[in-house]
């Protein structure tokens, strides 16, 4: 796991304190809270940063080290702020004995980054997950949260061209619109 | 069993009883009913979109039909599902349904009376009209203990469950001693479903028996294992099932508390838990004074945060505790100083499944399913290239070759059967020779398995051996916390032997040296994941030596599958010039044609994506797979 390659604003370092201050209020100050603090403080801001745990250690009165020792340990955990899109790669048996490594291989390709990454323009994050158990539409990706069944290599292609198509539209309607 | 006292619990959950009993038979009465099956499983292929078009067209003709959401029937093959029950009929099971074949299901089997044979299943009941269920060869085997509610109740509803005869086996506990609970469950025989084995019953009296006043009960439903789907089918199906043996656990160890650990990847069954839990506390079966007794307990949902090691008793203690998931070195043993030091029973969610049913039952019941020494059924999810994939449960001592060939229906395509993985990365795979072994915990650890938690992944002939074991090791070298040093180094250097074989590098003397190693990983390791990290290793070794042989002798992978030791190459002779479906396909623009129109790849911008194959056309099937890639002719 590396650190975030995209430095963060100070406005956004502020509203992490804010936010992550007020996910501790509803924890007490005790070290069996730290997974469910992190998972809520993840859940809220979508990742976990450097000052969202610097204050959960002091929080608990921990050294930062534990917290970050903890977050690393958990594949659930991540370092790195959100893409609009998240492609999540299924790398089950089954996935994997139909070609997953393959779809995993055409998505690195086309965006140019590695699992647990994010793309430089925030637009797509890239992570692999064990099995989501739909092991009969394998190998399946999951997009945004919806498991998409046989993403072969053509319908990676077919899924970004979606997106941009998408976006396309979007920024005509906008530009139209100014 | 000794009854100590007529109970005020049993009065009090005669009432609750009778209220849930008489709601369910209205729920029936004189109707049709639509059950949507809507677990992870059936979601995925589409049962929201079925689920609302019944809804949007009973509402539309105003019909007095419930269309109630069930959990998993087990199908997976043929999601999504729908059973329709209608007065005058035997309960019917479709499937594949879409929301077209829904819109007709309506208006001709619910308004009119026919009943569409061309999607159904089979009949949950025997019937003059449509085979049903036990007519198909799988009925043979199957026997559904655990899994019987899963797909025909509504698991949001405790209604449900009560009116199949759940919570009868609480209401009996809390009018029983504690030891006479600990020693029918160890009467009973009943052993660990998560893999291991070990004797509930003998857990619960070390527990129960261990000095101090505070212990804890937590139910491992941390299912790691990347192909295995039964815990989160159970959790999302019957929560209920569950959460009873739970609170029957607690009350035999003498427990206040209770954890059921959860993956995070299992948000369905996380949310149908907390559904479940606040039920069963409206009712008073959970929290204080349970069904008007002396005995309080109370449930606590703790979200794993995605580590395979969590899987291990200490490691999901320590995880729960906050700290990372690390095992620590035993004795002494959970009963003894488990979470938060006190003692601590783990069971696993399938064995908390059966506690309920076997107090209810009888051990005579129990023990009459199965053989001597593994009692009772096993649960297993079939997937990898077989035609019925899903969730089996059949009696212990059923043999693979029924599981696989006559439950599954057997591998699809016309391809031919290679190796059964089970146990997920700590199994093994075992070939057609092991295929008659009745399956139970002692026959699959004689031939190198493990019983595991279930997960049995076919493999056919196109799937390398060698591959496979790289796969599993690349997956616990991952997983591996990095406590222990065999398991920490032991796991990396196992895997680049195999890297490197899988790329047709090493030599011969390798694969001695890996078994060795492998050997050492096994005896050295400090918890069940370094102990049987290897075993993938060697059962292919012991059953496959001659693929690993071809991988290093020859740079051939035999089954076409290792990337480094294939290429893709179009015949010319087969090769149609007026047709460029490959050109077209190629995901990096490696394949144009020739001054002839013949197409050609150009190996060194092919990333062996296998698109061209696909694409070819049948008729000519000009395409092939290569092996060693040498053989690709030059030009």
């Amino acid at each position: 796991m590396t650190a975030s390659k995209q430095e963060t604003t100070t406005e956004e370092r502020e509203q992490i304190k804010q936010e992550t201050g007020q996910i501790l209020n509803g924890f007490s100050r005790k070290r069996p809270g730290l997974i469910p603090i992190l998972q809520k403080v993840q859940g809220k801001l979508g990742y976990l940063p450097r000052e969202a745990m610097t204050a959960i250690a002091e929080y608990l009165d921990i050294p930062a080290i534990d917290v970050y020792g903890v977050v690393t340990f958990y594949n659930q955990f991540r370092l790195n702020p959100p893409g609009r899109h998240s492609i999540k790669v299924c790398l089950g048996t089954v996935c994997h004995m139909k070609g997953g490594y393959i779809t995993l291989d055409a998505w690195k390709r086309r965006l140019g980054i590695s699992p647990r990454e994010t793309t430089d323009d925030r637009e797509f994050d890239l992570d692999t997950v064990a099995c989501v158990g739909c092991c009969t539409m394998a190998p399946v990706t999951v997009v945004d949260d919806k498991p998409e069944g046989v993403v072969e290599p053509t319908r990676v292609d077919g899924i970004l061209l979606a997106f941009g198509y998408e976006r396309e539209t979007k920024d005509k309607e906008k530009s139209e619109s100014d | 069993m000794k009854v100590i006292k007529q109970t005020t619990a049993a009065a009090a959950f005669h009432e609750i009883k009778e209220r849930a009993e008489s709601h369910w038979r209205e729920l029936w009465h004189d109707k049709p009913v639509i059950m949507v099956g809507t677990a992870t499983c059936g979601r995925a292929a589409g049962a929201p979109d079925v689920l609302q078009a019944f809804r949007d067209e009973v509402k539309k003709r105003k019909l007095d039909c419930p269309v109630i959401e069930v959990g998993c029937m087990g199908h997976c093959y043929a999601e999504p599902i729908v059973i329709i029950s209608k007065p005058g009929y035997p309960p019917i099971c479709y499937g594949y349904v879409n929301p077209v074949i829904a819109e007709r299901l309506v208006k001709e089997f619910i308004l009119g009376d026919n009943p569409c044979p061309e999607f159904v299943i089979g009949a949950l009941e025997a019937n003059d009209l449509l085979p049903s269920f036990d007519d198909f060869p799988r009925a043979q085997h199957e026997q559904k203990i655990i899994l019987k509610n899963c797909g025909h109740i509504d698991p949001t509803e405790i209604e449900h469950y009560i009116a199949g005869g759940g919570y009868n086996a609480l209401a009996k506990t809390l009018g029983t001693k504690p030891e006479d609970i600990v020693e029918e469950v160890k009467r009973s025989g009943l052993r660990g479903r998560g893999g291991a084995g070990f004797p509930v019953g003998r857990k619960w009296q070390y527990c129960r028996e261990a000095p101090g006043r505070t212990k804890y009960i937590i139910c491992n439903a941390d299912e790691g294992d990347p192909g295995a789907f039964m815990d989160r089918s159970i959790l999302e199906s019957d929560p209920h099932s569950v959460i009873e043996g739970m609170i029957i656990a607690g009350y035999a160890i003498g427990a206040r508390y209770g954890y059921i650990y959860i993956r995070a990847e299992y948000p369905l069954a996380v949310e149908r838990i907390q559904i479940a839990l606040k039920q069963a506390k409206k009712l008073n079966l959970l929290g204080n004074h349970i069904l008007g007794s002396s005995f309080n307990f109370d449930i606590i949902l703790f979200h794993g945060s995605g580590a395979f090691v969590c899987g291990e008793a200490t490691a999901l203690a320590a995880s729960i505790e906050g700290k990372p998931g690390t095992p620590r070195p035993k004795p002494p043993r959970m009963t003894a100083a488990g979470l938060f030091g006190k003692p601590t029973v783990v069971n696993n969610v399938k064995t908390l499944a059966f506690i309920p049913l076997i107090i209810r039952n009888g051990t005579e019941w129990f023990t009459g399913t199965g053989t001597k020494n593994s009692p009772g059924t096993a649960v297993f999810a079939l997937a990898g290239k077989i035609v019925n994939t899903g969730l089996v449960e059949v009696p212990m001592g059923t043999t693979l070759r029924q599981i696989i060939f006559e439950v599954g229906s057997g591998i699809p395509k016309g391809k031919k059967f290679k190796a059964v993985q089970i146990g997920g990365p700590s199994g093994g795979c075992l070939p057609e020779s092991a295929l008659d072994l009745p399956v139970d915990f002692d026959s699959l650890q004689e031939v190198g398995a493990i019983m595991g938690s279930g997960g049995m992944v076919v493999l056919d002939e196109d799937d390398c051996m060698v591959e496979i074991a790289r796969y599993f090791l690349e997956f616990t070298q991952r997983e591996s916390c990095g406590k222990c040093t065999f398991c920490r180094l032991g796991t990396k250097q196992m895997l680049e032997v195999l890297n490197d074989f899988t790329m047709g590098k090493g030599a011969m003397e390798d694969i001695d040296s890996l078994e060795r190693l492998a050997g050492e990983v096994k005896a050295g390791s400090l918890c069940g994941l370094g102990q049987t990290a290897p075993n993938p290793i060697l059962t292919t070794l012991r059953y496959f030596r001659d693929e690993y042989e071809a991988h290093i002798e020859l740079g051939k992978c035999p089954a076409l599958m290792c990337q480094h030791l294939i290429a893709y190459y179009i015949l010319p002779d087969k090769c149609e010039r007026s047709c460029d479906a490959c050109v077209g396909s190629c995901t990096v623009e490696a394949i144009s044609p020739n001054k002839k129109r013949i197409k050609v790849i150009d190996q060194t911008q092919c990333v062996k994506c296998g698109t061209c194959l696909a694409a070819c056309p049948p008729q000519y099937n000009a395409i092939v797979k290569l092996s060693p890639p040498s053989e690709v002719p030059a030009k």
